[in-house]
């Protein structure tokens, strides 16, 4: 029998229906193989009587001859999603020890599709970062090493880094990720999976922390485009709990599949091209059109002229959203409470979110703070707002003359823990390329592509028209056909 | 010192008169069953924290969901100020940190409201002094999130938090700095609150909150530029609302006078002392760092939905007030009267209604309302929805009254007896034998007694002395037990005294 944490989400829900092996079989072996993992702290909590319970119901409506879409897949989940009885922290210790007694509408259509939890997976603090490193839980260490043989240890990137890792390590099938500024296509970059954020409004946001409310988006993270369109189908449809939730039909994503993209005319966005950009990027960045050519579309290079201004507005308004969205987080109803002797509410406040929130998060909350205070409000908030509308218009107008735009997916390959601590803007410039989509609500997905000269995965980014996700997927699944991306990481831990 | 003239309120200070600028803000709970943003109840006087829900508790991942009832009543209020109503409006978010706050922030809208320029006409009572019939500007109405309460009193070193009110909806309805006497604060007040009754989107209950006013006042030189204002914050009774102008305007006189400036600040009115003190100061408000709430899209409003909340309003108290005057021939005082308060003008239209001839009936039975009904509550201390009496019991008595069955002695004697047992007047005639007669026999009959014994004043009328003929009315009428029509006891009389 196959060494069954090798299979991806689709051949466990086949095999399973085949009968090849039992659900419970299945999740005592990513079960084992989380436990197994711990050096890559990938999770916060496991929670394998989650996936044993949900395999044992798959194994009895298997014998009266019912299957649920994913029935016998076992899952991890980020800790940005609230689990009903299971602690949800957000990685800060701010949330440390709260268990919600609700379970968010994503993981709610997850479950009741027959997916199992194999754990709460570690993720930067309230989703701010991209390496992974601001966990209040200490950092995810990437699967992957560099060939130099140094084993330095590599960030698995961010903000869903520990759903990265996890599915990289193949300790965990798939996994939900959620993406604001690029948390689900950069981490995916980082360790060669798939991954996959719909249209703002495709998955609801109901039950998941909210981080900067306008551009949060939950999404899959799995070893293969099929995989992500299996997950991705599951986990969208309308949410009258969430008023920014869209109220449209979920396409059969799985079904729709085809790497055939002729007459598609795929845009090549010229200001993407960034100065200092690493050669191997650029390289992989031309295979990725060859590769598009060869599946039968054509290629036109457009413009994105406001593509620049991008990464300074994100860095307004998620700031923003989130000083006011972590407002909650004040001592008084749940979560950690500092209340120093003798000290009065405003003591309270003061000590417990200074005790309770990370630096990072410190940070944008000040930012955000800042931008929205009186006198400053205008340069900064309305400015970015103008600067996302005109974002939108660019990609709008880039419609005119393509169908899908293909860009790497983040400006270098993952670097060391560490690397980048100390600095936080060539922290942010991580997202260069991926926050353009989240200010217009694109859905975008990072497929592997190639490995760097240190073999470290890189991936390749589809931006498509809104709602557009079968479009994104058909091209994910033209350049993995093409690719032949195949390396994984050797078993260290 | 106040000088009263015919209709200007002006403050006499020790350098001159000044005339004293008031604009309100009031906010006015929204009648519906569930809360702004979320499914939870908002009944009144629940017990703690039992009208809660995860959103209201800002539970993390909650999310905001509008509730479009209270959206269709803060339409139907604004339409019922003749105000614009704006097609699209957002919510924004004003952030600051409380504990009655779970979100640490309230959604509101700033930027965008719901509803633009309307308008209030008011009628100052002279009772309240001096003040002007016109019309006082409405800015805006926006809705809003209601906080939490702070309970200081459950615990010697704690305080509790208590949030059923927590995502309760609000209106806040701005007025135009319009006002210039105390007496147009509190016609304006309570002709808002009669409106809100009429539409229904607010029961108007000061006492339980549910309406409450942010003071604005300035005072000037008549014909200057505004001065600086403060705004007194949550005054909860029209009463008081009056008494805090009035206390502010002659403190920032004496202030100005006293060679200081006004400075541009939050207060608080003391109602128990008749005082104000000062509680935050304009540099250390806080900065609400208001922003559009991006969990929740623009609200935009279909030409059908608003013809929908137009089409809805009921008959609005000027209305009302101008049919009762007009076609129904009211007296403007009880027109007045009835309408100032929607449950009297139900009240009155019932017991019309219940009548059979509205047309005929409605002066009497506006008279017998506001007499003999409202003089019998105030005496029970009972407002009206609570009346002993039902509408149709009081159409049958003032039936009774018409047909000539009772006379208005008998009728005030049967309504006592309603008020007591909750009978039907008709009962009440039957069983106790209270009808009028006008049985001609039976009262020639008294007549004639009345005449033998009291032969001597029959003399003294013959010879002149008119004003006698009451004096045999009432013996009459109380020989027969007060029952006899006083009209055929009249006409007998003055056949029998010649």
């Amino acid at each position: 029998m196959t060494n069954l944490t090798d299979l991806g989400v689709a051949a466990l829900r086949d095999g399973f229906r085949k009968g090849d092996f039992s659900a419970r079989e299945v999740a005592d072996a990513f079960n084992a193989a989380v436990a197994s993992a711990k050096a890559l702290n990938a999770f916060i909590v496991d929670t394998p009587d989650h996936a044993i319970a949900a395999a044992e119901a798959a194994d009895r409506a298997r014998a009266s001859g019912e299957f649920a879409a994913l029935s016998g897949v076992p899952l991890g989940i980020k800790d940005l999603f609230c689990t009903a009885g299971v602690q949800t922290t957000a990685a800060s210790h701010i949330l440390e020890g709260f268990t919600p007694t609700y379970e968010s509408t994503v993981t709610a259509k997850l479950f009741a599709a027959g997916a199992g939890m194999l754990g709460k997976l570690n993720m930067d603090q309230f989703a701010m970062g991209s390496s992974n490193e601001t966990s209040a839980f200490g950092n995810v260490v990437s699967p992957w090493r560099r060939s130099d043989g140094g084993n330095a240890p590599l960030a698995p990137g961010g903000s869903s880094g520990g759903s990265s890792a996890a599915v990289a390590a193949r300790i965990a099938p798939g996994a939900t990720g959620t993406d604001t500024g690029g948390s689900i296509r950069q981490p995916a970059a980082f360790t060669g999976i798939s991954g996959i954020k719909p249209t703002y409004g495709r998955c609801s946001r109901w039950g998941i922390v909210a981080f900067a409310s306008s551009l949060d988006q939950a999404g899959p993270m799995a070893r293969d485009v099929r995989d992500c369109a299996i997950l991705l189908e599951a986990m969208s449809g309308f949410d009258p709990k969430d008023s920014t939730s869209l109220d449209v039909s979920v396409p059969r994503w799985e079904a729709g599949l085809s790497g055939d993209l002729t007459g598609k005319r795929i845009g090549i966005p010229k200001e993407y091209r960034v100065e200092g950009m690493p050669s191997e990027i650029e390289a992989l960045w031309d295979k990725g059109i060859a590769f598009m050519r060869d599946a039968g579309a054509e290629i036109v290079e457009v413009s994105l002229p406001h593509t620049r201004y991008a990464l300074p507005a994100y860095y307004i308004i998620a700031p923003a959203e989130a000083s006011s969205n972590l407002a909650r987080y004040d001592g008084v109803r749940y979560g950690l409470r500092d209340l120093p002797d003798g000290g009065n509410l405003a003591d309270m406040y003061s000590a417990t979110r200074a005790d309770g929130f990370g630096k990072e998060v410190r940070r944008r909350i000040l930012i955000g703070t800042y931008v929205l205070s009186a006198g400053y409000y205008d340069a900064y908030y309305t400015k970015a707002q103008q600067v996302r509308t005109l974002i939108a218009r660019d990609f709008e107008q880039a419609w005119q003359s393509c169908d899908l735009l293909l860009t790497p997916t983040a400006p270098s390959a993952a670097f060391a823990l560490g690397e980048k601590t100390a600095d936080p803007l060539a922290m942010y410039l991580n997202d260069v390329f991926t926050v353009p989509a989240s200010l217009a609500g694109l859905p975008a997905m990072s497929v592997p592509a190639g490995l760097d000269g240190q073999g470290l995965p890189l991936g390749l980014q589809l931006i498509g028209r809104p709602l557009d996700e079968q479009g994104v997927l058909n091209a994910g699944l033209a350049i993995e056909e093409r690719a032949g991306f195949s390396a994984r990481p050797g078993q260290w831990w | 010192m106040t000088t009263e003239t015919a209709s200007s309120y002006r403050i006499q200070g020790a350098t001159g008169e000044w005339e004293v600028v008031i604009g309100l803000e009031v906010h006015a709970q929204i009648t519906s069953n569930a809360k702004l943003f979320s499914g939870a109840s908002t009944a009144f006087g629940a017990e703690p924290n039992t009208q809660v829900s995860l959103v209201d508790a800002a539970m993390p991942g909650m999310l905001p969901v509008l509730n479009k009832e209270c959206i269709r009543q803060a339409v139907r209020t604004g339409l019922a100020l003749g105000a614009e109503i704006n097609r699209v409006s957002r919510f924004d978010r004003k952030n600051y940190f409380y504990a009655d706050l779970p979100q640490g922030y309230q959604i509101s809208q700033l930027y965008h409201p719901l509803v633009g320029e309307g308008s209030i006409p008011i009628e100052p009572d002279a009772k309240d002094g001096p003040g002007e019939a016109k019309l006082v500007g409405v800015e805006r109405i926006h809705v809003e999130q209601d906080a939490g309460k702070l309970m200081h009193d459950q615990h010697p070193t704690r305080s509790y938090v208590d949030l059923n009110r927590s995502g309760v909806a609000l209106m806040e309805i701005v007025s135009r700095p319009d006002m210039r006497s105390p007496a147009e604060a509190g016609a304006y007040l309570r002709k808002l609150r009669s409106i809100l009754r009429y539409v229904g989107s607010c029961d108007g209950n000061m006492e339980q909150g549910s309406m409450r006013a942010d003071v604005n006042v300035s005072v000037r030189r008549p014909g200057e530029p505004f001065g600086t204002r403060t705004e007194t914050k949550n005054v909860n009774s029209v009463r008081f609302v009056m008494a805090a102008i009035e206390q502010e305007a002659n403190r920032q006189v004496d202030v100005l006078e006293a060679g200081g400036r006004v400075v541009q600040e939050t207060r608080l009115y003391d109602p128990d002392r008749g005082e104000g003190r000062s509680m935050r100061s304009k540099e250390d408000a806080h900065d609400y760092r208001y922003f559009p709430d991006p969990d929740l899209l623009p609200l935009e409003l279909s030409e059908a939905f608003i013809a929908e909340c137009e089409a809805s309003l009921p008959e609005l108290p000027d209305d009302k007030r101008a049919r009762y005057e007009g076609p129904l021939g009211l007296p403007a005082y009880n027109a007045a009267v009835i309408t100032a308060d929607v449950e009297t003008a139900r009240w009155f239209e019932a017991l019309l209604d219940a009548t059979g001839k509205p047309e005929t009936m409605a002066k009497a039975a506006s008279n017998w309302l506001i007499s003999d009904l409202f003089g019998a509550l105030n005496r029970l201390g009972k407002g009206i929805g609570e009346s002993p009496v039902s509408p149709a019991q009081g159409a049958e008595l003032l039936n009774l009254v018409a047909d000539g069955t009772l006379s208005g002695t008998l009728a005030k004697q049967v309504f006592e007896i309603m008020l007591e047992t909750g009978d039907d007047p008709s009962k009440i005639v039957e069983e106790r034998g209270l009808k009028q007669t006008s049985d001609t026999g039976a009262i020639e009959a008294i007549i004639a007694q009345v005449m033998e014994a009291n032969a001597d004043k029959v003399a003294e009328y013959r010879g002149g002395k008119d004003k006698l003929f009451g004096f045999f009315v009432g013996q009459t009428m109380k020989a027969m037990g007060g029952k006899a029509n006083p009209a055929v006891v009249n006409e007998l009389l003055k056949k029998a005294l010649g």
